[in-house]
């Protein structure tokens, strides 16, 4: 195993957690480089959305470290590594169903607002040209990126399943986040709604004006082995491999862990 | 009548003394010069605003491109194709290609690689400007069997990150090699556009052909001015008026109202933010003047059906009494008769409580004139929006002439006729029937197409093709294409496309294809509105997962079967249908079950589903389909489906 150390954002180190007796981790240790698409697959019931839910401080584990950009957020709460630069999509979509979108995405971005309750209520001057700014980072470089200007007005719960998703990613980026924490994007979706996902993953990865590092659990492997830089897969709780696409792919424990399933990890959608 | 928004008290644009030098460029250059950066020549919606473009910024960015154009190598003469949704970036690029001697190809947005392949090949296109990466990987994919093609061009950087073709330019770029051009030789971009005259070609259409491949049909400079000058001389348009430009470029009556009146009559040009969009930013700008096909119209009424239905007792009552009164006044200013006071009170009163909130739903609040081309709008559709008091009016006429040659006035407009000839513009009826026109915006030929201009031009006439005569009053009346009048094997004549059209006045069905020619009777495939008919389901708790599952649900092809008996009661005996099947999709252009200007194509359709013809002419019950279709990046799969074959009650 090379040395990663330089250019690591994100560092975890021998995660142990437990719920009651069952060990949904056991010692998983990774590093995300900063810039990279992660990600981190395995058969159903392997830890991932657990490690996700640790990296995010929805759980605590048991034992282990944390370390984003050097810092151990270990003990912080979500809300706090929020403000560090992590922020997520969920598995199931956790949006606010009777907010419009445009609200869900404004509610990312109130993390980044400075105004206070009076002088907000009062908005002259600075609140109002903080409030104009944000207005135009939300529309310039969210809705458009993602293509929602259609139903910027529309309430959440009205809107298809595999738009709604669009709207979880729209949120997760109003933070502007340093690293994005994608739980199964594509559940879910129809063919074209994937490739628009795939798409949308790649711009804010690699577009000059985002550039976050993305960390992906995945089912479709034909899409993680096709825009991931590095994979780890994790199988009862314990993490097997990680490496390039292909070198994964070649690994006898991944072969056998998937066993049955070999063909799936070959598969690629084109 | 009684409804406002009629312009009085406006300004109107002096009307231009079209002499033979005069071409698009030349009259744009004046307009840019006149309202200079005192008036807003467009307005885009763009993230979530509506930003204006001032004649002024108009004016330099076309001179920047034009002279980009040149620097890149575009000679006069030289064909431009040009493809992408409606937005300010591409009339710029069409404007420049024109001012710099060009001829511009507009492509439809939507059309297939090789679609356009044929095209950028057929037209000799050196240039090729697209808006993003969709454009672009479709010229990347034709550019080695396109050998003309020399420089292709794009303005949206959204996912383009990693395309580094040699062939490929983007927009600023463009502008910044034309910008230095003006620099070095500032009377450059007069001269080019001072080199125009009238009868150069301005314009190459493709023609979606409702039976053979597209033809290219060349018009000039003066054809398009005469055209647009023609049509405002019957209605005038003001230059504080609002147009809103989302229906297709390459659509011949987009370009008479975005290019020829727009510059002519100085007007402000409206760009949607996204095609999604465009009926949201339409009722944002409440346009005065509007011209699109009678698809729209039809989605606009299915649209207020579908509210209609979902509404409560009060309103739905409400609706129907300010209906009923507005069809007897409709009918009433169709038949130039007179109305009774009391009638007209209760006009008034509909006005005000139903009918000036439907047409500010609809974004048509403040329309004077509605036109509808490219293909016939039913009578239903077309009584429906003078009952609300929207002054539709028909428009009928050719790209080879055009767009335009015939159109109703305002106070002359009879249901079943498309109106007169406009100004300068002569119509006849030769012997056979056909419908032959002349006027000054006769094209002057098809591109590389001898044989087929032998046959549309003859001594100076256009012959459409299509069939009519002139009524007692002076108008056309027009039956669609020769070939669509239809004969039973009895020797009893119908008209498919009347009949589909009135089917199409259900809000449940979105197209119907009528079949019967030298059959004994009439059939017809239905295709069901998904989201209407979708709607309808849900509320009474029918379950389906597909547009295939539900177009064959029992109580939806019963829906189906009450709306063609409903028809059916409207028809002459002739025409009535017998049996239908519901079709399992939609028809699609992409199929080429449709041109893209939304006709059926016939032909097409009878060899394709030659099983379910077959099936509605025989004792079965059903009709077993295999086929395949085409998704919109061009893939094809096999669909396998059992379509229920329904009979209809034909007497009254």
């Amino acid at each position: 195993m090379p040395e990663l150390d330089d250019g690591v954002q994100l560092k975890v180190e021998s995660i142990d957690m437990f719920f009651g007796g069952v060990a949904a981790l056991k010692g998983v240790s990774f590093q995300v480089r900063k810039g990279e698409i992660f990600s981190i697959i395995g058969p159903n019931g392997a830890g991932k959305t657990v490690m996700l839910n640790c990296i995010s401080g929805l759980y605590h584990p048991q034992r282990g470290k944390i370390l984003f950009e050097g810092k151990d957020i270990t003990s912080l709460r979500p809300y706090q590594r929020a403000r560090l630069g992590l922020s997520r999509t969920f598995q199931k979509i956790e949006l606010f169903r009777g907010m419009t979108v445009l609200d869900n995405i404004r509610l990312g971005r109130h993390m980044r607002m400075r105004a206070g309750l009076l002088s907000g209520g009062i908005y002259i001057g600075k609140v109002a040209r903080e409030e104009i700014e944000n207005r135009e980072f939300i529309e310039r470089e969210i809705i458009d990126l993602l293509e929602i200007a259609h139903i910027r007005n529309q309430v959440v719960g009205m809107l298809p399943y595999g738009l709604q998703k669009r709207v979880e990613l729209a949120r997760a980026l109003a933070v502007q986040p340093k690293m994005l924490l994608l739980d199964e994007p594509m559940a879910g979706l129809n063919l074209e709604e994937v490739e628009d996902m795939a798409r949308f993953i790649l711009d804010v990865n690699e577009d000059k004006r985002w550039q976050v590092t993305c960390v992906l659990v995945e089912h479709d492997m034909g899409l993680v082995m096709d825009i991931s830089n590095r994979v780890a897969v994790l199988n009862f709780g314990e993490k097997i491999a990680d490496g390039t696409p292909d070198s994964v792919q070649r690994d006898e424990h991944v072969v056998r862990a998937y066993l049955g399933e070999k063909e799936d990890l070959y598969v690629t959608r084109r | 009548m009684l409804r406002g928004g009629n312009g009085k008290g406006r300004t109107r644009a002096a009307e231009i003394n079209l002499t033979p030098d005069l071409t698009i460029p030349k009259v744009f250059v004046q307009s840019a010069h006149r309202y200079g950066d005192r008036k807003v020549a467009m307005r885009e919606k763009e993230y979530g605003i509506w930003r204006p473009i001032t004649w002024a910024d108009y004016f330099e960015r076309v001179k920047a491109i034009a002279l980009g154009l040149v620097a890149l190598g575009l000679e006069r003469g030289d064909k431009v194709a040009l493809i992408g949704d409606n937005r300010p970036e591409g009339l710029w690029a069409e404007m420049a290609a024109l001012c710099a001697g060009g001829v511009a190809v507009w492509i439809y947005q939507e059309a297939l690689i090789d679609e356009v392949q044929y095209i950028v090949d057929h037209s000799d296109a050196k240039f090729l400007i697209g808006e993003g990466q969709e454009e672009v990987d479709k010229a990347l994919a034709i550019k080695d069997r396109c050998p003309k093609l020399q420089c292709v061009i794009w303005d949206d950087p959204k996912g383009m990150r990693h395309y580094d073709d040699p062939i490929l330019e983007r927009l600023d770029r463009v502008m910044e090699y034309g910008r230095a051009v003006d620099q070095r030789d500032p009377h450059r971009f007069d001269e080019l556009v001072k080199g125009g005259n009238g009868d150069d070609i301005a314009l190459l259409f493709y023609t979606s052909g409702t039976t053979s491949a597209p033809k290219g049909a060349l018009l000039t400079h003066s054809n398009m001015l005469r055209m647009g000058q023609n049509l405002m001389r019957v209605d005038p348009s003001y230059e504080d008026d609002d147009f809103v430009s989302f229906l297709p470029f390459a659509w011949i009556g987009e370009q008479m109202m975005s290019v020829s009146c727009g510059i002519q009559a100085g007007f402000t040009l409206n760009f949607p933010e996204e095609p999604e969009t465009a009926m949201e930013n339409l009722r944002e700008i409440g346009p005065q003047v509007m011209f699109s096909s009678s698809r729209l119209y039809e989605q606009l009424v299915r649209g207020l059906q579908v509210k209609y239905a979902d509404s409560t007792f009060l309103k739905r009552k409400l609706y129907e009494w300010g209906m009923n009164v507005g069809y007897a006044l409709a009918d009433a200013k169709f038949e130039k008769r007179a109305v009774s006071l009391p009638v007209k009170v209760q006009g008034y009163l509909a006005n005000a409580l139903v009918h000036r909130a439907l047409r500010d739903h609809l974004g048509l609040s403040r329309i004077r004139n509605a036109y509808t081309g490219g293909s016939a709008i039913g009578p239903d559709h077309f009584r429906f929006f003078h009952a609300i008091g929207v002054n539709l009016k028909q428009i009928y006429g050719q790209t080879e002439i055009a767009g335009i040659s015939v159109l109703h006035r305002s106070d002359d407009i009879k249901l079943d006729t498309v109106g007169k000839p406009i100004p300068e513009t002569e119509i006849k009826i030769a012997d056979d029937g056909e419908i032959l026109s002349r006027s000054p915006s006769v094209f002057k030929g098809y591109y590389k197409n001898d044989a087929a201009t032998e046959k549309a031009l003859r001594d100076g006439w256009l012959h459409s093709g299509d069939n009519g005569f002139i009524d007692g009053d002076g108008h056309l009346v027009f039956f669609d294409r020769s070939q669509d009048i239809m004969i039973l094997n009895d020797g009893r004549k119908f008209s498919p496309v009347f009949a589909e059209s009135r089917m199409k006045f259900s809000p449940y069905i979105k197209d119907a294809w009528i079949i019967g020619h030298q059959k004994p009777y009439v059939a017809a495939v239905v295709c069901i509105d998904y989201g209407v008919t979708g709607r309808w389901a849900e509320a009474r708790g029918i379950a389906y997962t597909s547009y295939q599952e539900l177009s064959q649900e029992p109580r939806v092809l019963e829906l189906v079967q009450h709306a063609v008996e409903r028809v059916n009661k409207t028809l002459p005996p002739p025409a009535r249908v017998k049996r239908f099947v519901n079709l399992f999709k939609e028809f699609d252009a992409d199929d080429n079950e449709l041109t893209r200007t939304r006709k059926l194509r016939r032909n097409f359709l009878e060899e394709r589903y030659k099983d379910i013809v077959n099936g509605l002419y025989s004792d079965a019950k059903q009709v077993h389909m295999d086929t395949q279709i085409t998704y919109e990046d061009g893939r094809v799969a096999k669909i396998k489906a059992d379509l229920k074959i329904m009979d209809v009650a034909t007497s009254q």
